[in-house]
Parts: structure tokens; C-alpha cells; sequence
């Protein structure tokens, strides 16, 4: 243990629930100063919530919780920030408009007769942002021009402004490239190192092994077990997280490669991507690797003509002429928004509405559109009430199966997916992983369909894909099978 | 539904309880002849030119949008059905028709022109508003236009003896009918539903292949549609073309839907919502007059409601989050 004697933060019993549901049972949790926890669970185990109750968001029901010894019960964010507890959320609540000083004192402007002290602003901006090297960020930039990467920084430099204690991170890296992360780490590192306790939330196994000094999971609403960074073994977390083996996280059946389905030729987009030939055939799955930011998103939508082409030629089927989202639906193919939230699903409509917007008859049966999707809610094992349930109220690994059935309503044959696991449980992405197997082994009834996925988690790349290509620059290397391939290989090729 | 929860049928339940609570309280205090049969037919008749513009702007609404130039569709569509009637010497029904069409008209130019040019509706939908108001003076001449009396003139009067059986005027009906159609194109057809997705989410809608910009288009076109509408009411009740009529209308439209339930970022709205939206504002209206209260009173009052129904409503909102 880096920094002795008592502890930084300590939870005693705590326990919360929202009606009948026990969103934490009895938790117990010591935070150490000088030192990264992290906290790990499937969606729903209960993090979140655990968070909004140490960084005032909500309050406790029973349990003690006791900062530096002293009892703490912070009645909103603003307070529990008075008193040391920052937090970081998965969504940055920055003011675009604003420039990086403004928002790093917003809320605590240091202020004479009403009026800012400009100078004073100034010194304690420089004040914080000596622990960031980064290019991008000056105190007089407009935080709207920051990249996502340099705003979550000017977010923690916010939390770093005032006294802080206690930092919590949840979900830093779901958006960052490899390069910001090692970034985000290194500045992780020296905060610890100036006796900075640290709360680190990740769904990424692999994050966790490589910063955390200690892992707690978390398992409907209770924490099921602590691991020392020595003791850290990823199958163990992982057995923890879901409460039994996880045999096969991968399936990977016999499948079939049958004909050519989808085939590009010389595609180019408007900057992204450029050039690229690529062939998918029927009872494949294709992976697409590469940084954030290589054009992988960009190929997606230029083959679903969501973005305009303008060179090239898509092929699916028989079919190669002018494309927009609704003639590729007709054709067969489907397309998995990498961003659930503001493209992949309307959260405000119900689930039933979501899972057949691209299929819907002339004129609708509110109850037969209920039964066709309740049949994907079974299949799927989306846990809801009813179909008549608005998404938003899902937790984000259902939300995620919500998209999916929309594709398998729809029924297509070509499936492009974007990023399908991120921000999601173990468990959803088993089911996924599951899904997309069955998908491309088809049955009796069905030909197998064609899975062309983009992601930047390699292990799953190379879990369920038949063949992978990486994307450099917004061009497309060759597909290679993927028993040639390891994940180091991938990633260098993905940075050079 | 299968399990209707509190929120929600306090989403459905809630305005009509404002607008029952509201009727009830007015027949406590208000005179007698507040709660004649007669005063209630009077209180639907005021209703029906705000209600009909109000059905086109539910679906404006529910798609994200806004529509500011209902008001000055109304006048022009009264001054185009008199010049019909009075110079060209057209027949009631062509003309009515003519009025209605120049609204529609007016609304597929609002959407060409927000789905084309890519601007805020809130942005072309001014801009039209002035334009519109700006044509109907022109047409118009800067004066009222007389028009020989037509069948058009009874749409909205008070029904005579021998009209009993109708039980109300014709304009009314007409708003119930369309209302009814409205509702039942919201929710049962396949465009309904893509104007609900658009409001939710555009990029959502776009992904899933819905054609975005014609549906934008085809909202518009029914907003202006059901302005000319409300128009061609408010010409029955005028019996003259009047290009300075209506200013403001927009407002008591948007403030029906929103009283109702409609969601200004899109997404949600209902036709019945609407319709106790308007009423509301119609008994207020009624009940203050009749008690001899001054327009000022309404005035306040209506404010307070639009305000208390969706601060309501976001309380409503908030717990379900």
C-alpha cells in the first residue's frame, strides 16, 4: 500500500433502494489516498449508484460514510465538492461556449464586490493545468474546440480546482484513442503520487490491470470480492462480475463462408475513408481494427449512405447504384450506430417503436408491433417491463440489445455493426457474442448472414472474427484470418 | 397498455382534470348562465378556429418543429376565400377549398424551405409569418374585403331551431373530424410514427431509413392546411376578408398543445391533450367574461395555467427519470 495509516474514504453498510428494487445491499468500501480502486461490475451492479451516493447525487438510506475520519454526508454535488469528493461522469458537463478557465472555476469564481478577478482566475487555472501537458489546452480556448480527449482532462482539472480528495472517474476511457489514454494514465499516476484517492470505474479488464492498485466488484448491489494488483487475473474479475465461469465468452461454431455479399471497390468519402476494396461474404465475420479516428465509423456510413460516397462503389447483392439508409434497409443491410444515444435510438420512444422503426407497415397495430418486438425482447433477454417502455428508461446493455433487435426484426442479411459492445456488461456481451455466432452459422430455416464489425477492443476482435483488416489513415489494409494475427501485431499496425 | 402507470396516465388524465376542475370551478362561482347548454355550445365555437390550427401544430410540435405563421395563414386564407367569392364569383365550396389550398400551399414552402435550406423552423416559420401577413395585406389591398353572404357564413353560427338535431354548428363537428383523423393518423399509420421518431431523434429516424426531410414537408403542408381551415372558420365568423385578423393566433395554438402535453423539444404531444388545451383556454375566456371580469383577468389567468401545466408536466418528467 502506497500511502499508510488509516483510510482515505470509508463506506460502512451502505444500502439503497429504489422501490423494490435493492440497488445496494450492505456495501462496505475503504478508499485509500495515494492510490487508484477500481470498481467493476456489470451494468446494473449497482457503480453507478454507489457513485451518486459518495458524490451527493443521492442519498443513502442506512450506512455510514466517513471522510478522512470525519463523518460525510454530502446533501448535493456542490457540497460533496466543497468537501473533496469530485466526480467525473461518463457524459462531460462542460459549457462549450465557455473557455477552459471559465469553466475550471465555474460555480466557484473567485469574485470581489461582484466583480471577476480576471488575474486570479488566471493564477489558479495555470495552478491546475501544470500537472496536464497538453497542446491543445490554454486557459482562453473555447472549450468546443477541445477534442474529447482534451475536454475529459479540463473536466478533471475542474474536479482538481477545487480542494480535492477523493476523485472519481467513471468510464474515462470509453472515448478516448489508445494514445489519450496513456495520457489520461500517466496524469492518473502523478495524482496518486501527490496522495490523491482515486475511484475507477471501467467496463475495460485490461485498463484496470494496468492502473488500479486494487479491484472491487460489485454484484447486484453488493460487493462480492477484492483483489490486490498482484492477485489480478482477469478470469477470476471476470467469474466475480457475472457470478459464474464464463466458459466461452467467444463461441465460435463451424461456420460456412458462402458468396460474396457486400463488396466495395475503390470506395473514397469525403476525406474518409480512401480507396478502400473489400469483399464480405455470407457466413463471416469481418473485423475492422484501427485507432479512433482512422475512418472506420466514416466507412460504415458511407457503405449505408449515411455519409455521401464519392468515388468507389458499393456492391450488395446484385445491387450497386445510389444509396441512402432506406434503400440499404430494403437491400438487406443493417447498420449499429457506434453512438446509441444521440443516433442508434430514439431513448425517448418506446422500446417497440425503436426495435420496428425501419419496418413498419402503412398502417400500424400498436399491439402487433408489441408482439413482434416482445419476441426479440424474449430472445434477447432485454430486461424491461413491457414493450410500451420508453428506452430511455433501460440500463445501457439493454439498450444495446433494443438496437440489435431492430436488426434482427428487420431481419437483414449484411450486419454492420459499430462498436456493438461499447459501454455494455459482460453478460450483454456474451448474449452478443452469442448472437452474432448463431447469426453467421444460420440454421434449417435461415442462410447464414454476414457480419462486417468495427471495433477497438482487439480480444473481442479476435474472439469471434473469421478475418480482420485494419484501418490506418482512413485506408483499409488487407483481411487477413485471423489465426495470423495476434493483438500485438494488430496494434502496431494500427499506429504506424 | 397493459400496466398503465401513475405517470402515465397522469399524461393523459392530467389536462382533463384541469379542464374539468377549471369548468367545475367557474359553474361554483360564475353565474348561471355559465353552465347553460347554451354557453357550453357557445364555448365550442370559440374553440374552433384555435383547436383546428392547434391539430396541425401538435404535429408540428411532435416533430421537433414550430410554427409561427399560423396566425397570418389565417387572415390571408380569409381574404383569398372573400376575393373568390366576391370578384370572381366562385361557389362557397371551391372556395373554401381555395383558402384551405393556399394554406397547404404556404406550408410546403415552409418546409421546402426548412428541410432545403436547413434552418431552424423557428427561424423560416418567422420569416413566413411575416411574408404571409405581408401577401394577405397585399391581396387585400391594406383593407377589408366584403364578401356576399354563402352557406360559408353558418359554419360556425349559432345553430337556428330547425338545426336542433345537429346539436352543433358544422365548423365544430368539422374539428372533431379532423381531430378524430389526426389522432387515429398519429397513431396508427406508418407516418405517424415517423414524425414521433423525427422528434425524438432525427439521426435516429435518418439511420432507420426514414425519409426525414419529405415527412418534415408533408407536417408543414398539414399545419398550413389546418390554418387555412381555421381560416375559412374565422371568415364564417367574420363574413368579410380581413388581413389584420388573427395576429397572435400562433401563441393560443402553441400554448393549446402545450398545455396539453407537447413537448417543445419534440417527441411528444397528443390530439386529445390538444383539444383539452384549447378548451381550457376557451373556458377561461368564457367563465371570466361571464362573470364580468375584465380581459386583463384572462389574461393573467390563461398565463398562469400555461405555466402550471408544464411545469406540471416536467415535474411529471422528472419522475420518471
Amino acid at each position: 500500500m502506497a500511502a499508510g495509516g488509516e483510510a482515505r474514504l470509508v463506506m460502512r453498510g451502505v444500502s439503497k433502494a429504489f422501490g423494490a428494487t435493492r440497488a445496494l445491499r450492505d456495501v462496505s468500501l475503504d478508499v485509500q489516498g495515494g492510490e487508484v480502486s477500481a470498481l467493476v461490475g456489470e451494468n446494473g451492479a449497482g457503480k453507478s449508484t454507489l457513485m451518486k451516493v459518495l458524490s451527493g447525487a443521492i442519498k443513502a438510506d442506512k450506512g455510514t460514510i466517513e471522510l478522512e475520519g470525519r463523518a460525510y454526508r454530502p446533501g448535493n454535488p456542490l457540497q460533496a465538492r466543497r468537501e473533496g469528493v469530485a466526480m467525473i461522469y461518463q457524459e462531460l458537463s462542460l459549457a462549450e461556449h465557455l473557455t477552459v478557465e471559465e469553466n475550471i472555476v465555474l460555480g466557484v469564481e473567485p469574485t470581489r464586490f461582484g466583480l471577476l478577478r480576471r488575474q486570479e482566475i488566471r493564477r489558479k487555472t495555470r495552478e491546475v493545468l501544470r500537472h496536464f501537458e497538453h497542446p491543445e489546452i490554454r486557459p482562453d480556448v473555447k472549450v468546443g474546440q477541445l477534442s474529447t480527449a482534451a475536454r475529459q482532462l479540463v473536466e478533471i482539472a475542474r474536479a482538481l480546482a477545487g480542494e480535492c480528495k477523493v476523485l472519481i472517474l467513471d468510464e474515462p476511457t470509453s472515448s478516448l484513442t489508445q494514445r489519450d489514454i496513456q495520457t489520461l494514465f500517466a496524469l492518473i499516476e502523478r495524482l496518486k503520487e501527490q496522495g490523491l484517492a482515486i475511484i475507477y470505474i471501467s467496463h475495460f479488464l485490461e485498463e484496470v490491470k494496468q492502473i488500479a492498485d486494487r479491484v472491487v466488484v460489485l454484484r447486484d448491489g453488493a460487493t462480492v470480492g477484492e483483489r490486490e494488483r498482484a492477485e489480478l487475473e482477469t478470469n477470476d474479475i471476470i467469474t466475480l462480475m457475472v457470478g459464474r465461469e464464463l466458459e466461452e465468452l467467444y463461441p465460435r461454431s463451424p461456420r460456412r463462408p458462402g458468396e460474396t455479399i457486400l463488396s466495395l471497390r475503390g470506395l473514397s468519402g469525403q476525406t474518409k475513408p480512401i480507396d478502400v476494396d473489400l469483399e464480405l461474404r455470407r457466413g463471416e465475420v469481418l473485423g475492422i481494427a484501427g485507432l479512433v479516428g482512422a475512418g472506420r465509423t466514416e466507412l460504415m456510413r458511407a457503405i449505408f449512405g449515411l455519409d455521401s460516397v464519392q468515388h468507389g462503389e458499393v456492391k450488395i447483392g446484385t445491387y450497386s447504384g445510389p444509396a441512402s439508409p432506406w434503400r440499404r434497409w430494403r437491400q438487406g443491410a443493417g447498420y449499429l450506430s457506434e453512438n446509441r444515444k444521440d443516433e442508434g435510438l430514439a431513448v425517448s420512444l418506446s422500446i417497440a417503436d425503436n426495435v420496428t422503426l425501419s419496418r413498419l407497415p402503412r398502417l400500424i397495430s400498436p399491439s402487433r408491433q408489441a408482439k413482434a418486438s416482445r419476441r426479440w425482447i424474449d430472445r434477447l433477454g432485454i430486461r424491461c417491463q413491457e414493450p410500451y417502455q420508453p428506452v430511455a428508461d433501460l440500463s445501457g446493455g439493454n439498450q444495446q440489445k433494443v438496437a440489435f433487435a431492430r436488426l434482427l426484426y428487420h431481419d437483414v442479411d449484411v450486419w454492420l455493426l459499430d462498436e456493438p459492445t461499447r459501454g455494455i456488461d459482460v453478460a450483454a456481451k456474451a448474449v452478443i457474442y452469442r448472437l452474432i455466432d448463431e447469426l453467421t452459422c444460420g440454421d434449417t430455416e435461415r442462410a447464414p448472414r454476414a457480419v462486417l464489425m468495427v471495433s477497438s477492443y482487439l480480444p473481442e476482435l479476435l474472439g469471434i472474427c473469421d478475418r480482420i483488416a485494419i484501418m490506418c489513415r482512413g485506408r483499409l489494409g488487407p483481411a487477413r484470418p485471423v489465426v495470423e494475427l495476434s493483438e500485438h501485431q494488430l496494434m502496431c499496425e494500427a499506429v504506424g | 397498455m397493459k400496466k398503465p402507470d401513475v405517470a402515465s396516465l397522469l399524461k393523459i388524465f392530467g389536462p382533463m382534470l384541469g379542464l374539468l376542475a377549471i369548468y367545475v370551478f367557474f359553474l361554483i362561482v360564475g353565474p348561471s348562465s355559465f353552465a347553460s347548454g347554451r354557453n357550453l355550445e357557445t364555448i365550442l365555437r370559440q374553440t374552433a378556429i384555435v383547436g383546428t390550427a392547434a391539430l396541425g401544430m401538435t404535429m408540428v410540435i411532435i416533430s421537433g418543429g414550430i410554427d409561427l405563421s399560423v396566425g397570418s395563414l389565417v387572415a390571408l386564407s380569409t381574404v383569398v376565400i372573400a376575393l373568390l367569392l366576391e370578384s370572381i364569383g366562385l361557389n362557397a365550396a371551391p372556395a373554401a377549398l381555395a383558402g384551405i389550398g393556399i394554406g397547404a400551399l404556404c406550408g410546403v414552402l415552409t418546409g421546402v424551405l426548412i428541410v432545403g435550406l436547413r434552418v431552424a423552423p423557428f427561424i423560416i416559420t418567422l420569416g413566413m409569418m411575416l411574408f404571409v401577413r405581408g401577401l394577405a395585406k397585399g391581396l387585400a389591398g391594406e383593407q377589408k374585403v366584403d364578401a356576399p353572404l354563402s352557406s360559408l357564413n353558418h359554419l360556425l353560427a349559432t345553430l337556428r331551431p330547425e338545426q336542433k338535431w345537429m346539436l352543433l354548428p358544422m365548423g365544430v363537428w368539422l374539428m372533431i373530424l379532423c381531430a378524430f383523423f389526426i389522432a387515429g393518423m398519429l397513431r396508427y399509420t406508418r407516418l405517424g410514427r415517423h414524425i414521433f421518431a423525427i422528434g425524438s431523434n432525427a439521426e435516429t429516424a435518418r439511420l432507420c431509413g426514414v425519409a426525414v426531410g419529405r415527412v418534415k414537408v408533408i407536417v408543414y403542408a398539414f399545419s398550413g392546411a389546418f390554418a387555412g381551415l381555421a381560416g375559412l372558420m374565422q371568415f364564417s365568423r367574420l363574413t368579410v376578408g380581413d388581413p389584420t385578423v388573427a395576429v397572435g393566433l400562433e401563441l393560443d395554438v402553441i400554448a393549446a398543445v402545450v398545455i396539453g402535453g407537447g413537448s417543445l423539444s419534440g417527441g411528444e404531444g397528443t390530439i386529445l391533450g390538444t383539444m383539452v388545451g384549447a378548451l381550457i383556454m376557451s373556458v377561461i375566456r368564457s367563465g371570466c367574461s361571464q362573470m364580468g371580469l375584465p380581459n386583463w383577468v384572462q389574461e393573467i389567468v390563461t398565463a398562469a395555467i400555461i405555466v402550471i401545466a408544464v411545469a406540471l408536466d416536467r415535474l411529471r418528467h422528472r419522475r420518471m427519470a
